[in-house]
C-alpha cells in the first residue's frame, strides 16, 4: 500500500440528507426510468396494435371509464397528502409523517379495491383478442405499481411507529413519496389509452 | 464534531489511527465471515464480482462446448452425429447462453469488480441488490441448463420468434423455459445497471470530476444507461410471449388482431442495443490497456467519451436492420440503413484514437496488448461486413445465411471476447495477486487469433454460396464440404486456445509470479491498493488530482480522512465535480438477498406451470424483502 498524506478532513459531513444528495434517491429514479420505459414500450405496443387493426376496439363497446376516472381523480388528489408526507419528512416531523403515511396507506387500499372493480368493467376478456390482451396488460402493469407502492408504504408506516422511525428513515419516506409521483404520473397516459383511444 | 470527540467508541475515525492498525480494523469491519451463511450473505462487490466472473466463464465454456458439437456435426456433409431436434436445441442454447448468460453478465461482472475500485470507493452502491442480482442470474442459468439436460431445452433460436415460439407451434415447455430464463437475466442485469450508474454518479473519490473518470468507467456508465433503456423492451417481449402461451392472450396471434412483427420490433429494440451493451465495456477495457501499455494517457479522451455516448444513443436507432427481410416500408428502411452506417463514425473515431495513443507512445507488447491488436484486426473486418449488411439489397441476399453468422461472430468475439481476454490478463494480478504466464499468454493469443479466423472467415464465403444458418446438415452436392471442414479445424484450434487459457488461469492462481500492487505501472486507482484488494478497498479514500492519479502522484498519495472505522461508511460526492458531501452508511452482509432470490426463483419457475404461482409465490418474495429492508437496529440501519 502506498504512503498517504491526508489533505482533506470529511469528519464534519452529515450521515444522511435528502433528495439528490442520497444514493437511494438516484436508485429510485433509476427504477422509475426503467419502469417508465416499460410503460412507454407497452404503450407503443398498444398503439402498434391499434395501427395494424382496421377497427378498434375489437369489442362491442369501449370499457366503462368511470372506475378508471375515479382512480385518476383519487391519484391526483393524493398528490397533496403525498407532498405533505415528503415535506414533513424533510422537516423530520414524526407525528405529521405518521399521519400522512396512514392516510397514504388508506388511499392505496381504496385504489386497489377500485382497480379490481375496474378489471370487471373492461367489457373484454384478456383471452378474447389482441385488444383485450393489450388492455388487460396495460391495466395490470399499472396495478402492479399501485400494489408494490402500497406494500412499501404500509411497511414504512409500520416502521415509523417503531423505535426505528428516525434519522435516515425520513429520507426513505421522501423516496417513497417520490415513487408515488411516478405512479400517479404514469396513470395519466395509461388512462387516456385504455379508456379514450377506444372512444376516439 | 471535533477530532477529539471522534477518537473513541463506535465513532472512531480513520484520522485517529496509525496506518497498520487502521488497515486491520477496517478489514474486520468490511470483511466477510467464514461459514456457509456468511458466504451466502456477503455484500462485498469483489467477492460477488468474482463469482459473477467465474460463473460467466463457466457458461462460456458450456456454450463453447455446444459450438464445438455443432462444428463437428457440420464438418462433413450428411453427418449424423446430431439429429435435427438435438441440433435445434444446441444452436438455441448456444446463442442464449452466450448472449444472456455469458456476454452481458461477464461485462457487468467486470464492472461490478472494477468500477468501485476505479472510482475509489469501498463498495458498490446498493450492495445487497448486487448480491441479489448475482443469485438471480445464477439460478436463471441453472434453470435453463437443467431444462436442457432434461431434454426440455428451448429449440426456437436465441430470439425465439413467434409464431414458432407461440402456443401453436412451440409445443411443450421449451419456449417457456427460454422466456422465463430471460426474466431472470433481465432482473439481474437491470439491478447491476442501476448500481453502476449510482456508484459512478455519487461514489467517486473527491476530485474525480467528470473529465477525470477512467474510460472503462465511462464505458460501463453508458452501457448501464443502454441496459436501463433497452431491457424493458425484452421484459415486455418475453412477458407477452409467455402470456400468449400460458393464459391465452393474443398479442402475437394474427387471427385475433395480434401481430408477429410486433414481437420482432420489441425483441430487436432490446437486441440491437444489446450488441453495444456487450461491445462498449470492451472498448473501455481497450482504452485502459492501450494507455497502460503505450505508457502514456489515452489520446483524445474527450472524443473517446463522446464516441461512447454517441454509440449509446445511435444503438437505439438500428434495430430495424435485423428486420429488413420482413417487408417494411422503404422510407423506414432507408432511415435504418443510414443510421447503421452512421454508427461506424464514432466507432472509427475510437479506433483512430487508440492507434494515435499507440503511435505517440512507447508500446510494450505484452499479452493484454496482443489481444487488443487482435481485436483491431478482427473487429474492423466485422465492422466492414456490418456496413455491407446495412445495405438492404445485400442484406436481402445474405439474410439468414452463414454470412450473417460470420459477421456477428467477428463483431462479438472480435469486439468483445478478445478485449475481454486481454482484460483478464491485464487485471488478473489485481484479482489474485499473481501474474499469468506470459509464455502461455502468447500461445493463447496466437491460437485464438488463428483459430478464430480459420473458423469464421470461411463462413462469409459459405454464406455467399447460399448456405443457410441453423441447418443441421447439408448434402455433398452443395459444394460446402471443404470450407465447413476448414471452419471445424479452426474451431478446434480456437477451443484449444480456451483450454490453454483455463490452464493458464488455474496454474497462475497457485504458482504465478507475485504481482505487487501495480505490476504494469498503470495510472488508475484500482492499482493504488493491494493485490488482491483488502475488503475495504482503500484504507483512506484517495483524493484525485488527475486522470491518471498514480502517474501524477508518484510520492505520497493525497487522501481524505474522517470516515468511521468500526462501521461501514462510504463517501458520497456531488455528481459533476465530485465534492465530498455525505458520509453514508453502507449495508452490512445479509442472508435475505439470497433468500429473496430463492423465493423469486420458485415464483418464476412455478409460473410456467400455473399462473397462480405468481400470486402465491409473491408471498415468500414479500417476506424475504421485508426481512431484507427491516432495520436491525445497528448504526448502518439507523444512519
Amino acid at each position: 500500500m502506498r504512503r498517504q498524506r491526508i489533505v482533506e478532513d470529511v469528519s464534519a459531513l452529515p450521515t444522511y440528507a435528502f433528495g439528490t444528495t442520497m444514493t437511494t434517491w438516484w436508485g429510485t429514479l433509476g427504477f422509475c426510468v426503467i419502469e417508465g420505459m416499460g410503460f412507454a414500450l407497452a404503450i407503443a405496443a398498444y398503439l402498434y396494435l391499434v395501427h395494424v387493426n382496421p377497427q378498434w376496439p375489437l369489442a362491442d363497446a369501449p370499457p366503462n371509464h368511470w372506475p378508471g376516472t375515479a382512480v385518476l381523480v383519487i391519484l391526483l388528489a393524493s398528490l397533496w397528502p403525498n407532498w405533505k408526507a415528503e415535506h414533513d419528512a424533510k422537516e423530520e416531523n414524526l407525528p405529521a409523517v405518521r399521519r400522512w403515511l396512514v392516510i397514504m396507506s388508506a388511499i392505496g387500499f381504496v385504489l386497489i379495491a377500485i382497480r379490481f372493480y375496474e378489471f370487471t368493467q373492461l367489457k373484454v376478456r384478456w383471452d378474447q383478442n389482441a385488444y383485450g390482451s393489450a388492455t388487460w396488460f396495460l391495466l395490470a402493469l399499472h396495478a402492479t405499481h399501485i400494489i408494490t407502492d402500497l406494500a412499501d408504504t404500509v411497511v414504512l408506516t409500520a416502521l415509523m411507529f417503531t423505535r426505528h422511525g428516525r434519522g435516515k428513515r425520513f429520507a426513505d419516506v421522501e423516496d417513497n413519496a417520490f415513487y408515488w409521483y411516478f405512479v400517479v404520473g404514469s396513470w395519466v397516459p395509461m388512462y387516456l389509452l385504455i379508456y379514450w383511444v377506444p372512444r376516439w | 464534531m471535533s477530532d477529539a470527540a471522534v477518537t473513541s467508541g463506535r465513532d472512531l475515525r480513520d484520522t485517529a489511527l496509525p496506518d497498520g492498525e487502521l488497515h486491520a480494523r477496517l478489514s474486520r469491519t468490511w470483511g466477510t465471515g467464514k461459514g456457509l451463511i456468511a458466504r451466502l450473505s456477503t455484500v462485498d462487490h469483489k467477492i460477488i464480482g468474482r463469482r459473477y466472473l467465474i460463473t460467466a466463464f463457466v457458461f462460456l465454456l458450456l456454450g463453447g462446448a455446444l459450438a464445438a458439437a455443432m462444428r463437428i456435426q457440420l464438418a462433413r456433409p450428411g453427418n449424423q452425429v446430431l439429429g435435427p431436434d438435438a441440433y435445434n436445441q444446441l444452436f438455441t442454447m448456444h446463442g442464449t447462453t452466450m448472449m444472456f448468460l455469458f456476454a452481458v453478465p461477464v461485462m457487468e461482472a467486470v464492472g461490478v469488480y472494477l468500477v468501485p475500485l476505479m472510482v475509489g470507493t469501498r463498495n458498490i452502491a446498493f450492495p445487497r441488490l448486487n448480491a441479489f442480482s448475482y443469485w438471480t442470474y445464477l439460478f436463471g442459468g441453472i434453470f435453463i441448463w437443467t431444462a436442457f439436460a432434461l431434454k426440455v431445452g428451448p429449440d426456437v433460436g436465441w430470439f425465439a420468434y413467434v409464431p414458432l415460439s407461440g402456443p401453436q407451434y412451440g409445443v411443450g415447455k421449451r419456449p417457456d423455459v427460454w422466456a422465463q430464463m430471460i426474466t431472470f437475466t433481465e432482473v439481474s442485469a437491470l439491478a447491476v445497471a442501476v448500481e453502476i450508474i449510482v456508484t459512478t454518479f455519487k461514489q467517486r473519490a473527491p476530485g474525480m470530476t467528470l473529465d477525470r473518470i477512467p474510460l472503462f468507467v465511462w464505458a460501463m456508465l453508458v452501457t448501464s444507461f443502454a441496459i436501463v433503456f433497452s431491457m424493458p423492451a425484452i421484459v415486455i417481449a418475453s412477458t407477452t410471449l409467455i402470456l400468449d402461451r400460458l393464459i391465452g392472450t393474443h398479442f402475437y396471434n394474427a387471427a385475433e388482431g395480434g401481430d408477429s412483427l410486433l414481437y420482432q420490433h420489441l425483441f430487436w429494440f432490446f437486441g440491437h442495443p444489446e450488441v453495444y451493451i456487450i461491445f462498449l465495456p470492451a472498448t473501455g477495457m481497450v482504452s485502459m490497456i492501450v494507455a497502460t501499455f503505450a505508457r502514456r494517457p489515452a489520446f483524445g479522451y474527450i472524443p473517446l467519451v463522446l464516441s461512447l455516448i454517441a454509440i449509446g444513443f445511435l444503438s437505439f436507432g438500428l434495430w430495424v436492420h435485423h428486420m429488413f427481410a420482413t417487408g417494411l416500408p422503404q422510407l423506414g428502411m432507408s432511415f435504418f440503413t443510414a443510421n447503421s452506417m452512421l454508427i461506424a463514425i464514432p466507432n472509427g473515431v475510437q479506433i483512430f484514437c487508440w492507434i494515435a495513443t499507440l503511435w505517440g507512445g512507447r508500446p510494450v507488447f505484452r499479452t493484454p496488448l496482443l489481444f487488443v491488436l487482435g481485436f483491431f484486426f478482427i473487429f474492423v473486418i466485422g465492422g466492414l461486413s456490418g456496413i455491407m449488411l446495412a445495405s438492404v439489397p445485400i442484406d436481402l441476399q445474405v439474410h439468414d445465411t452463414y454470412f450473417v453468422v460470420a459477421h456477428f461472430h467477428y463483431v462479438l468475439i472480435g469486439g468483445a471476447v478478445f478485449p475481454l481476454l486481454g482484460a483478464v490478463y491485464y487485471w488478473f494480478p489485481k484479482l489474485t495477486g499473481r501474474m499469468m504466464s506470459e509464455a502461455m499468454g502468447r500461445w493463447n493469443f496466437w491460437l485464438a487469433f488463428v483459430g478464430f479466423n480459420l473458423a469464421f472467415f470461411p463462413m462469409h464465403i459459405l454464406g455467399l454460396q447460399g448456405m443457410p444458418r441453423r441447418v443441421y446438415t447439408y448434402g455433398p452436392e452443395m459444394g460446402w464440404a471443404n470450407l465447413n471442414l476448414l471452419a471445424t479445424v479452426g474451431a478446434v484450434i480456437l477451443a484449444l486456445s480456451f483450454l490453454l487459457f483455463v490452464w493458464n488461469v488455474f496454474s497462475s492462481v497457485r504458482g504465478g509470479a507475485i504481482a505487487g500492487d501495480n505490476p504494469w505501472d498503470a495510472g488508475t486507482l484500482e492499482w493504488a491498493t493491494a493485490s488482491p484488494p483488502p475488503p475495504q478497498n482503500f484504507d483512506r479514500i484517495p483524493l484525485v488530482t488527475s486522470r491518471e492519479p498514480l502517474w501524477a502522484e508518484r510520492g505520497a498519495m493525497p487522501v481524505v480522512g474522517g470516515l468511521t472505522v468500526d462501521d461501514r461508511q462510504v463517501l458520497v460526492t456531488t455528481v459533476t465535480d465530485a465534492r465530498a458531501e455525505l458520509r453514508e452508511s453502507s449495508p452490512e452482509p445479509s442472508i435475505w438477498p439470497f433468500l429473496a432470490s430463492v423465493a423469486l426463483t420458485v415464483l418464476f419457475v412455478g409460473s410456467i406451470f400455473t399462473p397462480w404461482a405468481v400470486v402465491w409465490g409473491a408471498v415468500p418474495v414479500g417476506v424475504a424483502l421485508l426481512g431484507w429492508f427491516w432495520p436491525k437496529g445497528d448504526v448502518e440501519d439507523e444512519g
